[in-house]
């Protein structure tokens, strides 16, 4: 265990050095002169550069790329480029809302997905299973756009049973009173996707040879399905959700412009609309480390889930 | 015996999948459903339908025809001018403009505006402007599926030709390859298209470009994957045994052996940017506002929404809603029909 978690570790390095190296070429060789969005719209030229020297972009390039790799381990980016802010602080500060939105979200997507996947591959073959399987398709074509935009009007301006934006500084309010809308919607629209693959999983463990030889020695139905088949699908869910954890991080851009809570993504989005490069570049290099993390932990946790398999 | 004088005579992959598939009704409706879209955007480019989109047909929030029974419009309040106001004060022996409104009043006679009959309702309503929402629509339809399909093609082009490449010559290629998919595989995809909008800017292509450049992955994987594959397959040492180069055995032997796995995600990832497009465009960082699309279409819908008027937003959203139910749904047919063993 030690060996394999020492080797996947060493791994994350070229890959988080690619990650460092492509946000570079697309911020520094890319995205055109800084000094210019800085300026504003009458740039003087001595102006230019002076604030060329602050930011070192009149350096040859590998001393530019020496510059962002020591911003990167030292977890200082400087400041903001429109609002004067320390990127640290705007990173720390954006995390809590993301995730007082996204575990939620999390929690009761996977659970209500794997409740409704079981009975609907219980189901199976029948007309409630198909009917299920065609509401989820038509579901899943429709825009998250067009379902934020009719139930927020809908549920929180017309029938008024939850306000229609807005975040406190009060982890109990949010959760109780802010958040229940955009997790209800982040919940409608990602249960359908889950939904499908659970359900194809189900139907895989309930071809299997043990499921047969359970019913064959007399075993109830219930317990076939929730002793055997759910237990033995849980690997492959679990494996899905493990996919989906870094996504929590990010959370759900839309869903935070719309309600407007200040977490990451949204965060994410105003920075893109302001050039503000320093904290997208921050954002994006750390959420790259943190899926690394993430993704090994889940595989760790992984195969201590299941023993069958081993740390190769 | 050349390696190019072969013809095949049996039914090919392609003749059996699509006899396979024509057997499926649900598919064969997908199928016309998705070449009725594809008819009126390709009608639309060439000016044939909706070419008069821009026309101010009906009011403004003209009702949809079926929908004007059910609620009677209280009276026209924004069309009337307020006329009883207060007369206007005579400022003209101040006013340095005075002079030249005569002169103005009769060049703007000498043009000619005819003013267009507007009517109360439209088929499927109007928009702020007064234009017609369905053809709106479908002038929006250029845009958005232009996106998807232009989109899709560059990541399936790219996808393809790193997974040929990585697939096929493994070793140093294979690590580099694999070293550039774990990079954009690291950065969250929605994050990923964020940093590339961030810094090549707004617009159609770059749209286009964006979605290309950050969409490969998936495919490349795959394609990798059934590169290794048949590399060492009979057919393929067969055709090396008779000196057939590697490009040769790369493209013409190996991919069209994996153009059903191209095929079927090249789809998947049609769908997937007409969605990226709409949301994007939503978010200010895809198509630029004063273009049509279902992006631009639905982000006016919002506010049309808290006024009541839906149907912008009906219409759009359910264009929409159903292209992308009709090629998911090709898609899984087309996957079953390729690939009968799959069942």
């Amino acid at each position: 265990m030690g060996a394999y978690l020492a080797r996947r570790l060493w791994q994350i390095i070229p890959t988080l050095a690619g990650v460092i190296l492509l946000v570079f070429i697309l911020f520094n060789w890319v995205g055109g002169d800084p000094a210019l969005v800085l300026a504003g719209k009458v740039p003087d030229p001595a102006q230019i550069e002076n604030i060329r020297r602050q930011l070192g972009v009149d350096q040859p390039w590998w001393i530019q790329l020496w510059i962002f790799v020591q911003q990167v381990f030292t977890f200082d980016f400087g400041r903001s480029w429109s609002t004067n802010q320390l990127v640290s602080e705007v990173l720390l500060t954006r995390i809590g809302p993301t995730l007082t939105v996204m575990v939620p979200i999390l929690l009761l997507e996977t659970l209500l997905a794997v409740t409704l996947a079981l009975l609907v591959a219980y189901l199976r073959g029948s007309l409630t299973d198909r009917a299920v399987m065609f509401l989820t398709t038509v579901a899943m074509s429709i825009s998250f756009l067009v379902y934020i935009i009719v139930f927020q009007w809908l549920l929180g301006f017309k029938l008024a049973w939850f306000p229609v934006q807005g975040w406190s500084d009060d982890l109990w309010t949010n959760l109780t009173r802010y958040a229940p809308l955009p997790v209800l919607l982040g919940v409608l629209v990602s249960v359908a996707p889950s939904l499908r693959l659970y359900r194809s999983f189900f139907l895989d463990e309930i071809g299997q040879d043990y499921v047969r030889t359970a019913r064959a020695k007399g075993l109830t139905e219930n317990r076939v399905m929730l002793r055997h088949v759910l237990r033995n699908a849980m690997i492959p869910i679990l494996t899905y959700v493990g996919i989906g954890l870094p996504g929590l991080f990010v959370g759900s851009f839309l869903l935070e412009i719309f309600f407007s809570i200040p977490g990451l993504g949204r965060e994410v989005i105003e920075s893109v609309n302001r050039s503000d490069f320093p904290v997208i570049k921050a954002i994006t290099v750390y959420l790259a480390m943190l899926t690394m993390l993430v993704n090994l932990l889940v595989d760790v946790l992984y195969r201590v889930a299941d023993p069958r398999v081993s740390f190769k | 015996m050349s390696s190019t004088g072969i013809q095949v005579t049996s039914p090919g992959l392609w003749a059996l999948a699509w006899r396979r598939l024509r057997r499926d009704r649900v598919a064969v409706a997908c199928l016309c459903i998705v070449a009725v879209y594809v008819a009126l955007m390709l009608g639309s480019m060439l000016g044939l339908v909706a070419a008069d989109w821009e026309d101010e047909a009906g009011v403004s929030y003209a009702r949809p025809a079926f929908a004007a029974r059910l609620q009677h419009r209280p009276s026209t309040e924004g069309a009337a001018p307020a006329e009883q106001r207060a007369p206007a004060v005579d400022l003209s022996d101040i006013d340095p403009l005075a002079p030249r409104y005569d002169e103005w009043r009769q060049r703007a006679g000498e043009l000619g505006v005819t003013l267009q009959a507007r009517s109360e309702t439209l088929i499927l309503g109007g928009d702020q402007w007064g234009r017609d929402v369905l053809k709106k629509t479908i002038k929006g339809s250029e845009v958005s599926i232009m996106v998807g399909l232009a989109a899709a093609l560059i990541a399936t082009l790219i996808g393809t030709l790193l997974g040929a490449l990585a697939g096929y010559w493994g070793g140093r290629l294979n690590d580099l390859m694999e070293w550039v998919y774990n990079v954009f595989t690291s950065i969250p995809y929605i994050l990923l298209i964020l940093a590339f909008a961030a810094v090549l800017g707004r617009g159609v292509t770059t749209i286009i470009v964006i979605l290309g450049l950050t969409g490969w992955t998936g495919i490349y994987r795959l394609v990798r994957a059934e590169y290794l594959k048949h590399r060492e397959r009979e057919y393929v040492l067969a055709a090396k045994a008779i000196g057939v180069s590697h490009a040769k055995r790369m493209f013409a032997h190996i991919l069209p052996n994996t153009s059903h796995v191209v095929l079927v995600q090249f789809s998947l990832l049609v769908v997937a940017f007409i969605k990226t497009e709409v949301i994007l465009s939503y978010l200010g960082l895809g198509v630029p506002v004063e273009v049509v699309s279902w992006g631009t279409i639905l982000a006016e819908s919002q506010d049309e929404l808290v006024m009541g008027k839906w149907w912008q937003l009906t219409v759009a959203g359910a264009a929409m809603a159903m292209l992308v139910t009709a090629v998911s749904l090709l898609t899984d047919a087309m996957r079953d029909a390729l690939d009968p063993k799959l069942r």
